[in-house]
């Protein structure tokens, strides 16, 4: 009776002995996570602005900033423009590059491997700001680009100007493609051999083994490695704002540019807190559709 | 013993917890730490305060004028028991003021004396930022005997009508052009436009006589080159047709006028008749130095609506040295849009220094603006900046007036016109530039005002807005 009792005892002690040790990390990610999430929710219904009247005093505004969102036609071109970017360099460029990469690399020898594996990082380990002053020097009127494209005797063109929104999605391809690579890689050696090669013996061709045999298994890799490429892309800001500053006018103007205007140069802090969490919704609601096609 | 173990565990968690809460703090402690010894050491003899002054470095620290200016002042200041120390932000122009504002809203990093652009000096005065300066004013001679001109004072002036600044530079603005291209065009050398259509006129006859490469006429058109083209393109223009932005008898904000249209008219012109630069060197960021620091100098542009301080850019250690200037170079008074009086226009902008609301030695950084804006180092300043001077006195003296352009650009000061002290102007400022910017790329003037309008009511309210 008794040892039956202590060994419930311990058994409910031992339930709960986990919690202890998670107490620092729970603590950190209420105070760094948590609080400053709910600050912000309580920001956006509020006029807090950095200078001006407003900043002398908070006031509550009920719902105008996500009123003042609604009809701001600009916040409907930043959300399209986010799409695009987010769609053209991440879920097509990086993940289909990365996955192409990946599978030519396969199986090929160590040093060709190890030569184009860090030619590829290389975009991957530059900070983001330097990749954007490269890409900015090879795209600028009096770039690299220009100077191949006068060479074969064309003219000149102003690709930062007159195809913003292709120049900013080539250079976060440029950037970002190493993390899929490196992810797929990872994935395609844990396809076993043995059953594409049952397959090219059962008279499979490469494209019926590719999309029968090796998708279909590295099937969760590829959600996975989508959301995480969304949530990065979702939230780039350094590169669109160094190489296009979110122009011309207002063709690369992202939801973080469009935060960043709103917050820092008209000094409506408020309404950017409102615009952030837009931008953590888009994020969620896009995490929920990649989680949920997993589990199908 | 069993429950001993879970308590000392549950005590180590909380006490590891509760010091990564107060990781923060203790760092800040720390840091306080050496400054209060240095403070405790200074009392045996005595007590040294540091004024802290912070300004705007564009990166190029201490070789900047106004770093050097304040160093040379310092030496000089007679009263040693204080320490002045420059504390720059490095920053844009842009964010420079959105720094400020940060540091402005805290006693901890609040600095003692502040440059202020008088285009944001409303709205920190109004977000209670900034120390009111009147009474301090009352007993400083320099500023009651007539010392500042009147007109400057206007821009250092809040919306509560409380002075709180004391301004050191001011700039005017007017159209910069090359007489080696007018004279090949067949143009006067000595060009002094009575309207606009002269002065649209004159463009015409450079592109077509001045030859293939050659700007006919620059004007900062982008959204990206902010408050430049609100002030120097879009104002110059609006302010010329007669109207203003604001109403100051109703308080209200002009969204809809025939000089609005007239204003974006004249820059739709501009680019339809391709009189304009490339658009994709005037939509960007660097389009002002583009046009300052290589097109003029390199005799790519004809004329160039800018502000008077362009010439600083050419002086042996500016950006872009350049002393044939003097002679190639003229300015023109940007003429009124028909012609009317007062026949040219200008607008003034400038820099003041300000003393925070959270500055803890205010008395001492008064005397010291009082010290550093007398006449002698006021001129320093401005000579050294390629500024015009806000003072009348330093305005007559000959080692300002033999500076080239300096005596007209001072002259036309006379008709020179503030930009609203409304502390929603520089919200209002970037719809300006919206607005421009879309007429340049092609929307028709009539919907970009449209737009304009709808903006701005959503910025300011109903209740604030009027049609004229």
């Amino acid at each position: 009776m008794s040892s039956l009792a202590g060994n419930v005892l311990y058994k409910k002690r031992k339930t709960y002995t986990w919690l202890y040790f998670l107490i620092p990390s729970i603590a950190i990610m209420l105070v760094f996570f948590v609080y400053p999430i709910l600050l912000t929710f309580f920001y956006s219904f509020t006029n807090l602005a950095l200078t001006g009247e407003a900043a002398k005093e908070l006031k509550f505004v009920g719902i105008s900033n996500y009123v003042r969102m609604f009809e701001d036609p600009t916040v409907r071109v930043s959300i399209w423009n986010t799409l695009v970017f987010l769609i053209g360099s991440a879920v097509i460029g990086q993940q289909v590059l990365g996955f192409l990469i990946a599978l030519l690399m396969k199986r090929k020898n160590k040093l060709f491997r190890r030569v184009v594996g860090t030619i590829v990082l290389a975009g991957w380990v530059t900070p983001e700001i330097v990749c954007a002053l490269c890409l900015y020097s090879f795209f600028g009127d009096e770039g690299t680009l220009n100077a191949i494209v006068t060479s074969f005797g064309f003219t000149e063109v102003a690709w930062l100007f007159t195809v913003p929104m292709l120049t900013i999605i080539l250079a976060n391809i440029w950037h970002g493609t190493a993390f899929s690579m490196l992810v797929f890689q990872a994935a395609l050696d844990d396809v076993p051999t043995e059953i594409e090669e049952a397959a090219v013996v059962d008279g499979a061709s490469r494209w019926q083994v590719l999309t029968r045999i090796t998708l279909p298994y590295i099937k969760d890799t590829i959600t996975t490695n989508m959301m995480l490429v969304t949530l990065q892309t979702l939230g780039v800001f350094g590169l669109i704002y160094a190489m296009t500053g979110g122009g011309p006018g207002t063709s690369t103007t992202t939801l973080p540019i469009f935060m960043y205007n709103q917050a820092f140069v008209n000094y409506q802090l408020g309404y950017g807190t409102a615009i952030s969490l837009l931008l953590l919704m888009i994020g969620v609601v896009l995490s929920l559709f990649y989680i949920r096609s997993m589990k199908e | 013993m069993r429950i001993g173990k879970r308590r000392w565990m549950l005590i180590t968690a909380a006490l590891l917890s509760i010091s990564l809460l107060f990781g923060c703090t203790s760092s800040k402690n720390n840091n306080n730490t050496p400054a209060n010894t240095k403070a405790e050491e200074g009392k045996t003899e005595t007590v040294k305060k540091v004024i802290k002054i912070t300004y705007r470095d564009d990166g190029i620290g201490e070789e900047g004028a106004l770093y050097k200016w304040i160093k040379e002042v310092a030496a000089s200041y007679p009263n040693k028991n204080v320490e002045i120390k420059p504390t720059p932000i490095q920053a844009s122009e842009g964010d420079y003021f959105a720094k400020i504002a940060l540091a402005l809203k805290s006693k901890d990093t609040a600095p003692d004396i502040v440059t202020e652009d008088t285009f944001i000096l409303n709205s920190d005065a109004s977000a209670g930022y900034l120390e009111p300066l009147d009474e301090k004013l009352k007993g400083w001679e320099d500023w009651t005997n007539g010392s500042f001109i009147e007109a400057m004072k206007k821009g250092v002036t809040a919306s509560d009508g409380k002075v709180y600044g004391v301004p050191y530079n001011t700039d005017s603005r007017g159209l910069w052009y090359n007489k080696e291209i007018f004279k090949k065009a067949g143009l006067p050398e000595n060009w002094v436009p009575a309207s606009w259509d002269e002065v649209l006129q004159a463009a015409r006859t450079i592109k077509e006589k001045a030859g293939d490469g050659i700007v006919p006429i620059w004007m900062n058109m982008g959204k990206a080159t902010g408050e430049a083209t609100s002030m120097q393109t879009y104002e110059m223009l609006l302010y010329g047709t007669g109207e203003r932005l604001y109403d100051d008898a109703s308080s209200k904000w002009i969204i809809n006028s025939q000089g609005i249209l007239d204003a974006l008219t004249f820059i739709e012109t501009i680019n339809k008749e391709k009189l304009g630069p490339p658009l994709s060197k005037v939509l960007n960021g660097q389009a002002g130095n583009t046009a300052s620091r290589e097109y003029l100098p390199q005799g790519k542009l004809a004329i160039s609506l800018d502000g008077s301080w362009i010439t600083g850019n050419y002086f042996e250690d500016g950006a872009s040295p350049w002393p044939e200037y003097k002679d190639v170079l003229g300015f023109a008074p940007m003429p009124t849009s028909q012609g009317q009086a007062p026949g040219s226009i200008t607008l003034a902008g400038g820099w003041a220094l300000s003393i925070p609301s959270n500055s803890q030695n205010k008395d001492e950084a008064w005397e010291f603006i009082k010290y550093a804006l007398g006449k002698e180092y006021t001129q320093k300043l401005v000579i050294a900046t390629g500024n015009i001077t806000v003072r009348a006195d330093v305005a007559k003296d000959p080692g300002y007036t033999q500076l080239p352009f300096n005596e007209i650009a001072t002259e036309y000061l006379k008709n020179a016109e503030f930009r609203p002290a409304q502390d929603k102007y520089p919200e209002v400022s970037t719809q300006i530039q919206t607005m421009v910017e879309a007429v340049t790329t092609g929307t028709s003037p009539a919907d970009a005002m449209q737009k304009y309008a709808q903006d701005v009511t959503r910025i300011v309210g109903k209740d604030h807005v009027m049609e004229k």
